[in-house]
């Protein structure tokens, strides 16, 4: 069963088509990472599939009970205390105060949120704490699918590569399923099913690539090789790591 | 709870030790006055301790403190009038560019006009009475009010409002719980100023109406020439502000942005 389907999606910017016939499927349990290179509207079409943006053409099919965002950066409210902030991911689910509160809780313990954290506001909180509640968030309503729009760019590599696995323990292994954004080849490959590869331009998916094994289970040999053997024989691929934004524009 | 509770004493108490640096500024301008006193005598410029001896002496007269009660109310009434019409129309405007095009004009032009210019109109059109106190307070803040809301919404960060409503927020939560609490770092500059202005628009109101108050009290000063009196109730009119600004917004003030005591880095807490 399908949980995402996008058909023949278009979307105009400004008078300029960014994105045009672009279809892509997500089924239940499955991660799907959308990589391209910087510009090539990778995020609009993430926004365009949530709901956030309304396509100019083409029709979007969601088969999900409940999903959830999480964005590059992590938009908590800077007023609110971390607890407050998980607990936003609740405001569409119906639930008494105190299953609220555990909750929360079992939100933030599920990603490593020390309690005494829970009363900061985000201010006091590092990169990738911040990151952690802003994926707290998106958890605690318990979604079917999530979407992540390249989440872990600003993050160093040591805390990128926790957060990823983070994503593994807790989404791609737990049979939700998501769109994950990116334009690292190797992130793509720790954490998803399959990768779906957007042209530089928006024109369309240029191909959908299955990768071995579930994510968690693919040694870190596995991802480098098959990283560097997509980069290298795949056309496709070498456009990922294109990063001349004027150049697309 | 023990934490939050204890928290928020601490915050009370700070503020409150806050008001030595405030005493400490008041002590600047009472020697700066002494020195204007002493140069040009009592009948111009009566001394800081002559008329706080006045002062006294006036709030010794039940009347008074009801005078005093009187213009608080007035400016306090079209301070909430202001406060209300303002920040409904800023946050419309905030939120639709056309009726903010539309109502800029407007805002300029009622900033333009000087209060005094709507005290004469008023008692043509309401006489001479607490009405005219209260619409002349509420005509001179409100443009600043609507500012600070209509800047606050305009302003608010957009990618907040995508999260909200990716969480699920309806609309009149994403108004309350996201876009209000931001338009908050506009909107209460605004209050302030909107206070004080809403303070000296009853008080000359009143002085030009003949409507009681403070007003009417300063009114009688100045026809018996009665300087310490005149200074004695500009004072109480300048505390019943200081008493509403930090006694009631101020505090309001520090319970919604008590997070940006906590965004302060180490060193510069105070």
């Amino acid at each position: 069963m399908n949980l995402l389907e996008l058909k023949s999606i278009g979307h105009v910017y400004l008078g300029r088509a960014v994105l045009d016939g672009i279809s892509l499927t997500v089924a239940e349990g499955e991660m799907v990472a959308l990589v391209g290179p910087s510009g090539c509207g990778k995020s609009t079409l993430a926004q365009i599939a949530a709901g956030l943006v309304t396509a100019r053409h083409g029709q979007v099919t969601r088969s999900y009970r409940h999903s959830a965002f999480v964005f590059q950066e992590p938009r908590l409210l800077p007023w609110a205390t971390v607890g407050a902030n998980v607990g936003l991911g609740l405001a569409g689910v119906a639930t008494s105060r105190r299953e609220k509160s555990d909750k929360i809780a079992a939100a933030c313990r599920r990603v490593s949120l020390d309690e005494a954290d829970w009363q900061k506001f985000p201010s006091q909180l590092s990169g990738g704490m911040r990151q952690r509640t802003a994926i707290a968030r998106a958890l605690v309503g318990d979604p079917d699918f999530i979407y992540f729009d390249e989440p872990f760019t600003a993050l160093d590599a040591a805390l990128r590569r926790r957060m990823q696995d983070l994503v593994i323990s807790c989404v791609a292994n737990t049979g939700a399923g998501g769109l994950f954004i990116t334009h690292d080849i190797q992130e793509a490959l720790r954490i998803c099913h399959r990768i779906a590869v957007l042209d530089r331009r928006g024109q369309g998916i240029l191909d959908c690539v299955s990768v071995p094994d579930a994510p968690g289970q693919r040694s870190d040999e596995l991802v480098f090789e098959t990283a560097r053997r997509l980069l290298r024989d795949h056309p496709l691929f070498s456009v990922v790591e294109e990063c001349d934004e004027r150049r697309i524009a | 709870m023990m934490a939050s509770l204890a928290n928020r004493a601490a915050r009370i108490a700070k503020f409150i030790w806050s008001g030595w640096a405030g005493l400490a500024g008041l002590a600047v301008f009472s020697s700066v006055w002494q020195f204007g006193a002493e140069i040009y005598g009592s009948f111009v410029l009566p001394t800081p301790a002559a008329t706080f001896a006045t002062l006294i002496r006036l709030l010794q007269i039940p009347e008074n403190g009801m005078l005093v009660a009187a213009t608080g109310g007035r400016a306090l009434l079209g301070f909430a009038v202001a406060s209300t019409i303002g920040g409904f129309c800023g946050i419309v405007a905030g939120y639709h560019p056309a009726v903010m095009r539309l109502a800029r004009p407007q805002v300029t032009l009622l900033l333009g006009i000087p209060p005094i210019a709507w005290i004469v109109l008023l008692m043509i059109w309401f006489g001479s009475g607490a009405g005219t106190v209260v619409a002349t307070a509420a005509v001179a803040a409100l443009p600043m009010v609507f500012v600070g809301a209509a800047e606050g919404i305009l302003t608010r960060d957009r990618a907040l409002e995508d999260m909200a409503r990716m969480v699920g927020l309806s609309p009149l939560r994403r108004l309350t719980a996201v876009a209000m609490r931001q338009m908050l770092d506009m909107l209460f500059p605004a209050l302030v100023m909107a206070l004080g202005t809403a303070f000296k628009a009853a008080v000359m109101a009143e002085l030009l109406a003949n409507a009681g108050g403070i007003g009417g009290e300063l009114a009688n000063a100045r026809s018996s020439l009665d300087v310490e009196a005149a200074l004695a109730w500009v004072l109480l009119s300048v505390f019943a502000l200081l008493a509403v600004e930090y006694g009631f917004l101020q505090p309001l003030r520090a319970e919604a942005e008590a997070w940006r005591e906590a965004a302060r880095p180490w060193g510069v807490r105070r």
